[in-house]
């Protein structure tokens, strides 16, 4: 059962109250995430009680240690349905894309191939691919977005060519929500023989994913964007693949044999893991994935999908708020679809008059804490036309009162500026040496 | 006719959101383009993608005109607005120290009241939000920069 009060009492920071003792409205959950206690007490059992450096020791701590680290690899599979796939650790999604990109490119990636990726990708699914372009001379494609911010899967079909080596696509964007539909893109890429990547830090934590059904051919995501500690992220993919690809950092625990020749890289998924790996919050991310499969991956999508249905509602209010959601994009009365997973959980927008930062500071006044700024897509911002946008991310934790906080927050954001008071107004150039500039505002005493 | 709503319920906003601040924002100066450029560069904050691009037209060594453009917060586009109205006809050393007033003032090393700084002192409100006093400093810093000669500048 989904037991809203009960789940807020796992969260002991959602009782944090801001500045003169304002409840804390956590709405920046596509950032990052709380952690349960449950999580927080894995971490410190670890360093109190079993504390130890893995694989290597032969005493009981090494022992325990070992054993409890190896386990969340477990844990990962059968939370994302992965049977006979590997599981990697990295640091986060991003150094897992990274990973693929040095490492894939090496094997796969010669001069004049091509990437794809889509308009919609967090700067983490593109540097890597910029990186690799450097050394290789590969070309770098983007599919576009269309008007209701969903992929044009017609355009993305034909840019799929013999050249096209790797595609790596988000699952679910940072910025409009937008669910992407894999299993499509996953068997185009199949039929040309291209290796599909796909991004999927924003969906794993709010909906069930099936690594199987998706066909894709690796899966990237970080723990701490669901409920787990920052440091560790994960990369699931096909042995056979990551068999044949080449190491990506050297040193420790990734290696089998060495002499003063040379070295053999360790079996995977070892050979991708360098050095002492994240062990405590490795094995802090298995209390979470515990924690999330016990609350129920369709229940956390159900309360988000009515948590954004509701705020989508509340925001109507503001009609000279731009939304960039594919929900609202493609239904003009702005009634939210329950025909797939787009959109659920993140609301952004802008609007011409009052700057994110300056919404995200008032509102912060206010206990409320979104995001404001390019959220680490920049390129899609330029899409959009906007170089900024607000963002506010929900997680099974929030409530319909912190979402009423959240537009009583935003109304007063609205009117500090005299938005909605005064809608035609607009921000006019004014020259400091036009007749009607105001002897007030350039006082040199 | 703009009338401020000022906030009964924060006043603390009131300290950052000053009537200035919204003024310059709402009608920056420094939007005529100059007949020559002697000095430009271009800030941007990589964390919140905010860019000023910055212009200076001098006569001997007394800065002519400003133009500035770009997009950014209140913040950054009132202290750019005040920067283009402040620094016109000051010699580039007076402006130099200005700036190094500023940015001491924003890092609480000195006092508004150690010097008269016009307008320019409703940015003081702006140090009792530390992540915003980057916005306030952008276009100063990249005036800075114009004038070392650099073209681009990146504050992080």
């Amino acid at each position: 059962m989904f037991d809203l009060n009960r789940i807020r009492k796992d969260f002991e920071i959602l009782n944090r109250k801001i500045w003169d003792g304002k409840p804390l409205v956590y709405l920046d959950n596509a950032a990052t995430t709380q952690k349960p206690d449950v999580v927080i007490s894995a971490l410190t059992k670890y360093y109190k009680e079993y504390n130890a450096n893995i694989h290597r020791g032969a005493h009981k701590l090494a022992e325990e240690a070992t054993t409890a680290y190896e386990a969340v690899r477990d844990k990962v599979k059968k939370f994302v349905s992965a049977i006979d796939e590997e599981v990697i650790f990295t640091r986060n999604t991003t150094e897992s894309i990274n990973l693929l990109a040095y490492s894939l490119g090496e094997l796969l990636v010669n001069e004049g191939d091509e990437i794809l990726l889509s308009e919609m990708e967090h700067h983490s699914n593109i540097i890597p691919w910029f990186l690799l372009r450097e050394r290789k001379k590969c070309k770098i494609i983007f599919a576009p977005i269309n008007e209701n911010y969903e992929l044009n899967y017609e355009k993305l079909e034909k840019l799929i060519t013999k050249k096209t080596k790797i595609i790596s696509i988000t699952h679910k964007s940072n910025v409009l929500g937008t669910v992407n539909d894999i299993k499509r893109i996953a068997n185009l890429a199949k039929t040309n023989g291209s290796i599909f990547i796909v991004d999927a830090a924003q969906s794993v934590p709010h909906m069930k994913v099936n690594y199987k059904e998706l066909g894709c051919d690796f899966l990237v995501f970080s723990a701490h964007k669901m409920c787990g500690p920052t440091g560790v992220g994960v990369l699931v993919g096909s042995k056979e693949l990551l068999f044949k690809i080449p190491p990506f950092l050297g040193g420790g625990e990734m290696i089998k044999k060495v002499t003063f020749d040379g070295f053999t890289p360790n079996d995977i998924p070892w050979k991708f893991e360098a050095g002492t790996p994240n062990i405590a919050d490795v094995i802090a991310f298995g209390a979470a994935l515990d924690y999330l499969e016990k609350i129920g991956l369709e229940n956390i999508y159900k309360h988000e999908l009515e948590l954004t249905e509701y705020a989508l509602e509340k925001l109507k209010q503001f009609d000279f708020l731009k939304i960039y959601n594919p929900v609202i994009a493609s239904s003009p009365s702005r009634a939210p679809r329950n025909d797939n997973y787009s959109g659920a959980g993140i609301i952004t927008f802008s609007n011409p008059v009052v700057h994110p930062h300056d919404i995200a500071t008032i509102i912060d006044q206010y206990g409320v804490a979104i995001r404001a700024g390019h959220h680490c897509a920049q390129p899609l911002m330029k899409k959009l036309g906007v170089s900024a946008t607000a963002r506010a991310s929900f997680y099974f934790y929030n409530t319909k009162a912190e979402i009423d906080i959240f537009a009583h927050a935003l109304k007063k954001a609205f009117d500090y500026f005299e938005v909605g008071a005064c809608k035609e107004l607009k921000l006019k150039g004014r020259s400091n040496d036009s007749p009607n500039a105001k002897p007030g505002a350039a006082k040199i005493r | 006719m703009i009338v401020l709503m000022q906030n009964q319920e924060l006043p603390k906003l009131d300290e950052l959101y000053k009537e200035i601040i919204l003024e310059h924002y709402r009608e920056p100066c420094g939007k005529v383009p100059l007949e020559h450029v002697d000095y430009e560069a271009e800030g941007m904050n990589p964390l919140c993608g905010d860019e000023v691009k910055l212009s200076l037209q001098l006569k001997d060594k007394t800065i002519e005109k400003i133009h500035i453009e770009g997009h950014g917060c209140s913040i950054s586009v009132a202290s750019g607005s005040m920067l283009a109205s402040i620094l016109k006809g000051k010699s580039i050393n007076e402006a130099k120290q200005l700036s190094l007033f500023l940015k001491d003032m924003m890092h609480g090393k000195v006092d508004k009241n150690e010097k008269d700084i016009g307008d320019l002192e409703a940015l003081e409100g702006v140090k009792k939000f530390p992540v915003r006093i980057k916005c306030a400093l952008l276009p100063w810093t990249t005036f800075e920069e114009a004038l070392a000669g650099h073209e681009h500048v990146e504050i992080s």
